[in-house]
């Protein structure tokens, strides 16, 4: 079993990229629970969103305390919480910024990182910083664990249509494509 | 013998510990308990129809050159008396 | 008059989305002619997919958007009394407002289903799921059942008509599904085939027994009762009949869930569910989502050799007095999880009734009660973890002990 934990700002699509990952989870014949956290509603606000992926049956409705994946698509929202609380030993890290790996501090146990410049990219498309499609395609990129078509298909499903639909698979694909994916190698622990 | 427009709701197979519910009618008629009724004086009344606006159970009647009451629903409650503003209507005891 | 299109037969067989909009599905499928709606937090989103559901023709319904939710029930009301299969969905603050016409609609004997979407009682201020809304009006004579997966709110809220409008039930049913957990949990879902829906729950007969209809007047709910005249053994014999009506449902809801596993192959325990009871010594009882996390901590807890097993409860009003004594025929200690608090006795609700059903089968078990959960807390396998080391201590001991409070220390 795969515990995903999204973790991004109100109003940047954290919660609906759980959903339209465990859309694309389905689609490949897995099972999925996803389960966001919500409070008072407010843009700017810290939110997560849990996404357990197994090949059986999920039975606990939890929120996630040790995720094996941690997807960020907000470049500044580990200033305000911990997104790497509990994270697992050789977890994987998919963070949307503009920095350079060296730049970021990160906890041991996070041996692989894909990174993405995800608000530049949607700066560009949408014109707004709406990062939440663009780090789903970095979150396969990195992670292998879903494929593109798939969350392709979770997307032509969903509610987008039209000029929206087309953006939004564009925002997909160029995530895909400039997400780039650093393997870790940390000096063993004492 | 009154008329009745529409048959009562048919109660057949409908278990009488459901819902509480009744289709007989109180016989009793609020024109039964008045202690003072309206007497209407023809020769004061000219059909303004103010009694028939204001009376609560709309139990006044109009003929043809004054407006009567039906004493079946009347309950002598006075009103038509104390609106009626050529004080044609007099509050009445009703007899033992 | 159904139409000739068969709207809800587009739906597609499998989707991937939360509670709501199973919930909402479920209404379309159930062909509910009218919904009124109020929103609430968690239930909003449920309200905005019937009112999608209805734009889109999926589900061809009345949609009324009343002004509150004493309006929302109160419209159904009169509509249930003119012969419309109806349905609506609230919580906390939402159901507190609804609170007189909810009074009303057992005592009616009017068939509907209503989702409660669990959310804690109102301060602290609290936006977040629990049960103390769901629980603080059980003893008001509607019928409650709690989901413990999306599939199952599906399948429940569908059930819940065929329960609701029996003629040996004629009650409304609560169908609770956790707030944010499984409000807005998401999962794959089958959607069972319209056709199967329609064979399971027929056309809506729900006014048989009392209707507003001007061409055949009547009297529903004269006063009834008082010290005098035939009062006293009237009003006796209404409330007998409500009991009844509640002791039929568990045949009614047991039947309800066999037959629904006919259709779709998905059997759902109607009453409680007993998962690895057969040689268990130490039991919990859980009710609603809590239960799933509750079951990896059993399958952790047997790993170890711990004989313990989960009483998980579906159904808990009518409370299924004889299901739960059966299913904890023979444990040596019992701990009850609650997700809300019975103030009166500084314990939690379910754990009231499974005392009392234990003691008045004359079972003595050392039983305690575990209240977690509240306003959106998370109850995990450690949590249960720790309930389960809880409860050997106390087959150990021997003796109930007091209320655990589970996130206490959180």
């Amino acid at each position: 079993m795969h515990e995903i934990r999204i973790h991004g700002r109100g109003g940047q699509g954290a919660v609906l990229a759980g959903s339209i990952l465990a859309t694309a989870f389905v689609g490949e014949g897995k099972h999925v629970v996803a389960v966001p956290s919500f409070g008072f509603e407010r843009r700017g606000a810290p939110v997560a969103s849990y996404v357990r992926v197994d090949d059986r049956p999920i039975r606990q409705m939890t929120n996630i305390y040790r995720p094996d994946c941690i997807l960020c698509i907000d470049p500044t929202v580990a200033r305000a919480v911990n997104i790497f609380d509990g994270v697992a030993e050789g977890a994987v890290l998919v963070q949307t910024t503009a920095r350079e790996l060296t730049e970021l501090q990160l906890p041991d146990r996070v041996t692989c990182v894909g990174l993405c410049d995800a608000v530049a990219i949607a700066l560009a498309i949408f014109r707004r910083p709406i990062t939440n499609t663009i780090m789903l395609g970095a979150f396969a990129k990195t992670t292998g664990l879903v494929s593109l078509a798939s969350l392709r298909m979770a997307l032509e499903q969903s509610d987008f249509r039209d000029a929206g639909l087309r953006q939004n698979l564009d925002a997909l694909a160029a995530g895909f494509e400039r997400t780039v994916v650093h393997r870790l190698l940390h000096e063993a622990a004492a | 013998m009154k008329k009745q427009a529409y048959p009562f709701f048919d109660t057949t197979g409908v278990p009488d510990d459901l819902c509480p519910i009744a289709v007989r009618p109180n016989p009793m008629l609020p024109g039964e308990w008045r202690s003072m009724k309206p007497v209407v004086d023809r020769a004061k009344c000219v059909k303004c129809a103010v009694c028939w606006v204001y009376c609560p159970v709309q139990c006044v009647v109009e003929k043809p050159a004054w407006f009567d009451i039906d004493y079946t629903t009347c309950k002598g409650c006075g009103i038509c008396a104390t609106e009626c503003p050529h004080r044609a209507i007099a509050m009445v005891e009703e007899a033992a | 008059m159904t139409p000739l299109l068969e709207p809800a037969a587009k739906a597609p067989a499998f989707i991937v989305c939360d509670g709501n909009e199973a919930a909402a599905w479920a209404v379309a499928l159930a062909r509910v002619e009218m919904v009124a709606v109020y929103p609430i937090t968690p239930q909003s989103s449920l309200v905005e997919y019937l009112a999608k559901l209805v734009a889109d023709g999926t589900l061809d319904a009345e949609i009324v958007d009343a002004e509150g939710e004493h309006s929302v029930l109160s419209v159904l009301q009169g509509a249930a009394l003119a012969g419309a299969r109806t349905y609506t969905a609230t919580c906390g603050p939402g159901l507190a407002f609804m609170f007189e016409p909810y009074l009303r609609q057992p005592g009616l004997r009017l068939p509907m289903v209503m989702s409660l979407v669990t959310r804690d009682t109102l301060t602290p201020q609290s936006v977040w799921g629990g049960h103390q809304d769901a629980m603080s009006v059980r003893e008001v004579g509607w019928i409650q059942m709690y989901c413990e997966t999306v599939q199952e709110v599906l399948d429940t809220v569908i059930m819940g008509y065929r329960i609701a409008e029996h003629r040996d039930v004629m009650l409304p049913v609560n169908v609770c599904h956790d707030g944010n957990y499984l409000s807005f949990g998401a999962t794959r879902v089958d959607l069972p085939a319209q056709s199967d829906v329609d064979a399971f729950l027929g056309k809506p007969n729900v006014n048989w027994h009392a209707a507003l209809d001007p061409a055949r007047p009547m009297a529903v709910d004269p006063l009834t009762g008082g010290a005098g005249g035939p009062g006293p053994r009237t009003f006796v014999k209404y409330r007998k009949g409500h009991c009844a009506g509640m002791q039929n449902a568990l045949a009614v809801i047991t039947e309800a869930h066999a037959d629904w596993a006919r259709h779709t192959g998905r059997q759902h325990a109607p009453l409680v569910e007993r998962y690895r009871m057969d040689d268990a010594l130490l039991a919990l009882v859980t009710i609603g989502s809590m239960t799933g996390a509750g079951k990896d901590a059993i399958d952790a807890a047997r790993e170890r050799g711990i004989p313990i097993g989960l009483v998980k409860v579906k159904t808990y009003r009518p409370f299924p007095t004889e299901a739960i004594v059966g299913a904890l025929a023979g444990v040596r200690a019992v701990g009850v999880v609650d997700r809300s608090v019975s103030f009166g006795w500084n314990c939690g609700p379910l754990y009231q009734d499974v005392a009392g059903a234990l003691g008045r089968a004359g079972r003595q078990v050392p039983s305690m009660s575990f209240i977690g959960g509240l306003a959106g807390a998370d109850l995990t396998t450690d949590h249960f973890g720790g309930v389960v080391e809880r409860v050997r201590q106390l087959a150990k001991d021997g003796r109930s002990g007091p209320t655990v409070w589970i996130n206490e220390n959180d």
